[in-house]
């Protein structure tokens, strides 16, 4: 089984590199461009088939290391 | 007095700790990030640097290190934790202190002196200086930028555990209130951004951070009944 | 001999009839000779080894009869060229070890990894000497910063350096960056590193003892940076998948662990020989070490570790992933070695054997695959005089009288623009970004003439700078590789060191063009007369020829890297004045000279005429006595007269004091022509009142110009000429203009 998970800075926490991509699309000419949050992508491959506990396991592995929810959120699919 | 400073893979500021307690004349040691026992350590420094190559998160893998639960348990029993630069971001992932260190709001590493306030002498770190004491420490980061949200940053208001902030309009990376270091509520963990260890002589540019370790000295003997004058 | 390696691989006869070898850019002399030493046809894998061994990069081909030129010899000098890196005496059971190299080509193409790659390339050849990495250095190069392009190249280099040095916590203290069009499309990344060993630490690459096991150590092997890049093309291999043209990328945190592991080891006084896997990666270091050791090396490479699959012989032997090192130690010493890479999380693998054949043997999959004589591979080479060839411009143009310009008369306002190039400007958007502190001993920070890094538990310091203005090099290339060595020189003494030896960077165009290697030629002259005369020999470097862009070659551009010992730390000088009433003496002798000077293109956007004139005796004469005026503590303040000349050089010295000047020249010439030229051998020092009349006598014994043109004192620099106002301005007007101008441009 596969976990896709991504991880993003928080809604009021500023992300300072997404700040910085939408004043570079804007000075381009991407005018249209709202708001811009950078975060990480990551592919975890699962050695299981059970799915209800792979999500536990995804979920403790977030909470524990991939994120840091003092400033991050995270949310994650299972593919398989 | 003896302190402990933690090499994790990928330490770099570990020298520069060590040398500055030498400097001071008291006994030091490297350990290991897999040593399970601290007690013949007084005082634990975590050293600066880029632990685990800072990938992922800063700090956010060496919070696993065997050493940590070591550290968590000094810190339970009152020993004096000072965390700096890289130091900072793992206390603060390991949960010992709160709040997170993100990217500079200018996206760049910066590497430079900088004027900080003493905005609360009163702890085991800082009472070598004064109330107020604007003194010159080195930064030397990327992800120096210290978060809080409103009510953790009125806490450490309510409780002074705001211990240094970068003075007047000089913040270097967007810090939340300016804050360049914090302690737990107990007062005996520390963390900070600067780097007190390369102020240890006007030669490298400033010796203001010699006070920060005879502070915990200070503190040390006042503990243990040998109150000397810093 | 295995023959068929993999399908996708032309054989030795294919190799041979469609001349296959030539896209590795071996000519057909060389596949003759190459098919003499083998007595038989390469295979895909041989022509592969053969071709990276007998490239420029590694066999010196081209330059080797101009390296010959240099004096490589004195008596601190205990290793010159040919290892990972020189090494100078410096006293006490201690030496310094240094080496200068370019990483311009990956740089252009992908400027982070580029640089970074290229900062993690040096410190391996210095901790791999056994020396302890202390302080790293960077010249680099760009066009003109208005070019988007360049700012993009600018921007990511320097933070290519800085997230390599910064993480591995080697501080990068010193450098110089200059901005030209002729560099647009090949900027220049140069990257010196210097360490500090113990004599008795001291290794070499050697595969040394018959019998004994060979180590692979760091992280595994991929498909990066393979030469084959540059011509695995469809006709090669219509059918096999696409070949990847990986860039290097650096891992500064793997690096580290190799560092401290690979220092462990040495200290443990096990090693017999080791060797980082650089260029040409496994090829080049087992090569060499072998060839060193006069001895033979069979390498079992499904023993490599590899990070992908169904690599090939040829694809192991000339990747070069980095953070790899290779090193021989007795068998019984195997578990010992193990243990130490273990406990650093570092892979550790046995992938070969030292034998008395003189051969390099592969075995793959249970076959021998290639098996070649490492003394052809290795030494060779055939060696080429290229021809050489004056330019026509040459003559021409040393009839351009290069102080006939209108006069400027708006002194300050030149001043101001002379500032703001970026060339001149100052370079703290670019060193702030490094950490230059980190290890606690810098004690001369970047922004200086040159840096001091002080030794733990000694009152030495070690000085160290780079130096090369291109322009002057392009206009008279034997004069311009003298002032680069002089200038290098004079930053050290600046500093308060002895200059103790070079390493050098050759950053020239296309040898094939006869004018290129006519500049190649007369500035190894330049420089190697310098380094005589100056008693500073080169103890290794780099070449990197073939730096054109659309126009043509890149300014002929010999990087010095220089370190000189501070004695006591007390003598550490910096460039700022520092006290009110102070007295500033101006040392060496001004006359009108503007040719490749920063006044002439800022004016112009050119180079023309001849470079400024140097005698190395007088020059000499100068670094001597002004060394002797700083140990003797006489002198407040020094700074070497470069880009800009007398008037950027005061006004350097105020804002790195912080504080004004109120100076007045004495000059028959006209009052531009005083403030910006650039004559060489010219220092501007500063000493305290009671000490000034000694500091100039002293300096008129040795037969020195020198004149008190001024004190130390308000916050502005005020200028005047024959009593005549010239440039009035506040300290912190011109600094702002001096320091805002990159950032502006980089906004």
């Amino acid at each position: 089984m596969k976990a896709i998970v991504y991880v993003t800075i928080k809604e009021n926490v500023l992300d300072p590199q997404g700040t910085a991509v939408q004043g570079a699309l804007h000075t381009m000419g991407f005018g249209d461009v709202g708001k811009v949050r950078i975060g990480k992508y990551l592919e975890l491959t699962l050695d299981t088939t059970d799915r209800a506990q792979a999500e536990e396991q995804v979920k403790a592995m977030c909470e524990k290391l991939l994120a840091n929810t003092v400033v991050e959120d995270y949310r994650f699919e299972l593919e398989g | 007095m003896k302190f402990a400073v933690l090499v994790f893979p990928g330490s770099n500021c570990d020298i520069d700790c060590f040398k500055a307690v030498e400097a001071i004349g008291e006994q030091v040691e490297y350990v290991w990030h897999t040593t399970t026992d601290l007690s013949g350590f007084d005082a634990i420094l975590v050293p600066g640097g880029f632990s685990y190559g800072d990938y992922l998160r800063c700090g956010a893998i060496s919070r696993f290190a065997p050493v940590m639960n070591e550290v968590k348990k000094a810190a339970d029993e009152g020993k004096f934790v000072l965390g700096i630069c890289n130091g900072f971001q793992i206390l603060t992932e390991a949960g010992l202190l709160p709040g997170a260190l993100i990217r500079n709001n200018g996206l760049k590493f910066r590497c430079h002196q900088t004027p900080l306030e003493v905005v609360n002498s009163a702890t085991a770190f800082t009472n070598q200086y004064s109330q107020g004491e604007v003194i010159s420490i080195p930064i030397a980061h990327g992800e120096g930028n210290y978060y809080c949200d409103d009510e953790t940053l009125a806490k450490l208001q309510a409780n002074n555990q705001i211990v240094f902030r970068y003075a007047g309009d000089t913040n270097p990376n967007g810090s939340v209130g300016n804050i360049a270091g914090v302690s737990n509520e107990r007062g005996n963990v520390v963390g900070m951004m600067p780097h007190p260890e390369r102020a240890m002589d006007q030669l490298f540019g400033s010796e203001d951070g010699k006070r920060m370790f005879t502070s915990i000295l200070n503190a040390w003997r006042e503990q243990h009944g040998a109150a000397v004058n810093g | 001999m295995a023959q068929q390696l993999t399908a996708k691989e032309p054989t030795a006869e294919q190799i041979a009839d469609q001349r296959i070898y030539t896209q590795f850019g071996v000519t057909d002399y060389e596949y003759e000779l190459i098919c003499g030493f083998l007595g038989r046809k390469p295979n895909y894998t041989e022509i592969g080894v053969f071709s990276v061994m007998w490239s420029e990069h590694c066999s010196y081909k081209n330059s080797k009869p101009i390296l010959k030129k240099f004096p490589i010899t004195g008596p601190r000098v205990l290793m010159g060229p040919g290892e990972g890196a020189g090494i100078v005496d410096i006293g006490d059971n201690q030496a310094v070890v240094f080496k200068i190299e370019s990483h311009n080509h990956p740089s252009a193409v992908e400027p982070y990894q580029g640089a970074a790659t290229g900062v993690g390339g040096i410190i391996r050849d210095i901790f791999s000497m056994g020396a302890r990495p202390v302080a790293l250095l960077n010249s680099l190069r760009f066009g003109r910063l208005e070019n988007d392009r360049v700012k993009y190249l600018f921007e990511n280099v320097v933070s290519g350096i800085a997230g390599y040095g910064n993480c591995i916590g080697i501080p990068t203290v010193a450098g110089e960056v200059m901005f030209d069009e002729s560099y647009e499309g090949n900027p220049l990344v140069n990257a010196m590193c210097v360490g500090l060993i113990d004599h008795d630490k001291i290794q070499r690459g050697v595969a040394k003892g018959v019998g004994n096991p060979v180590f692979y150590v760091g992280p595994a092997t991929g498909r990066d940076g393979i030469h084959g890049a540059t011509f695995a093309s469809v006709e090669l291999s219509e059918e096999s998948e696409e070949k990847r043209t990986a860039v290097q990328v650096g891992d500064p945190f793997m690096e580290k662990l190799v560092m401290e592991a690979t220092l462990e080891l040495i200290d443990s006084g096990i090693v017999l020989g080791i060797q980082d896997m650089g260029a040409a990666g496994l090829t080049c270091s087992s090569a060499e070490m072998a060839s060193k050791a006069g001895n033979g090396l069979e390498l079992y490479l499904d023993e490599v570790p590899q990070r992908e699959t169904d690599m090939t012989p040829y694809e192991m032997m000339l990747s070069e992933s980095q953070e790899r090192m290779l090193f021989v130690v007795e068998p019984q010493h195997e578990a010992q070695a193990k243990e130490i890479f273990d406990r650093w999380g570092i892979i550790c693998a046995k992938v070969g054997k030292v034998t008395d054949d003189g051969r390099l043997r592969l075995f793959h999959k249970g076959e021998e695959v290639a098996d070649m004589p490492v003394k052809a591979l290795v030494d060779e080479c055939p060696v080429y005089e290229k021809p050489s060839q004056e330019p026509a411009s040459f003559a021409a143009s040393a009839s351009i009288d290069t102080a006939d310009f209108a006069e400027i008369t708006d002194l300050t306002g030149a001043l101001e623009k002379v500032l703001a190039s970026p060339t001149v400007a100052s370079k703290e958007w670019v060193y702030n970004q490094y950490d230059y502190m980190v290890r606690t001993s810098t004690a001369v920070q970047p922004g200086s003439d040159a840096a001091v890094v002080t030794i733990d538990g000694t009152r030495k310091g070690l000085a160290m700078t780079t130096d090369c203005n291109g322009r002057y090099v392009f206009l008279d290339p034997e004069v311009g590789g003298k002032i680069a060595v002089a200038e290098a020189a004079r930053n050290i003494v600046c500093s308060g060191a002895e200059p103790l030896a070079i390493t050098d960077n050759l950053n020239f165009g296309s040898p094939e063009k006869p004018e290129v290697f006519w500049q190649l030629e007369k500035s190894a002259d330049g420089m190697s007369e310098a380094c005589r005369v100056l008693d500073t020999p080169v103890i290794g470097g780099n070449v990197s020829l073939y730096n054109e862009n659309t126009k043509g070659a890149i300014y002929p551009t010999p990087v010095i890297g220089m370190v000189g010992l501070v004695h006591d730390t007390d003598h550490i000088t910096t460039q700022g004045f520092k006290q009110e009433g102070d007295v500033i003496i101006l040392v060496g002798e001004t006359k009108a000279e503007f040719g490749g000077s920063e006044l002439q293109y800022v004016m112009t956007g050119e180079a023309k005429g001849r470079p400024p004139v140097i005698d190395l005796a007088s020059e000499k004469t100068l670094l001597n006595t002004v060394l002797g005026a700083i140990q003797q503590g006489i002198v407040a303040s020094a700074h070497d007269l470069s880009e800009g000349g007398l008037a950027v050089a005061l006004a350097e010295s105020c804002i790195s004091g912080r504080i004004g000047a109120e100076v007045n020249v004495a000059t028959e010439l006209r009052a531009d022509h005083a403030l910006f030229s650039e004559s060489q051998s010219r220092i501007l020092l500063s000493a305290k009142p009671e000490q000034a009349a000694a500091l100039q006598s002293l300096l008129s014994e040795q037969g020195l110009t020198n004149a008190a043109i001024g004190t130390v004192q308000g916050g502005s620099l005020t200028i005047n000429i024959n009593g005549k106002s010239g440039v009035a301005a506040p300290v912190q007007q011109l600094e702002k203009v001096w320091k805002d101008a990159i950032p502006c441009l980089m906004k």
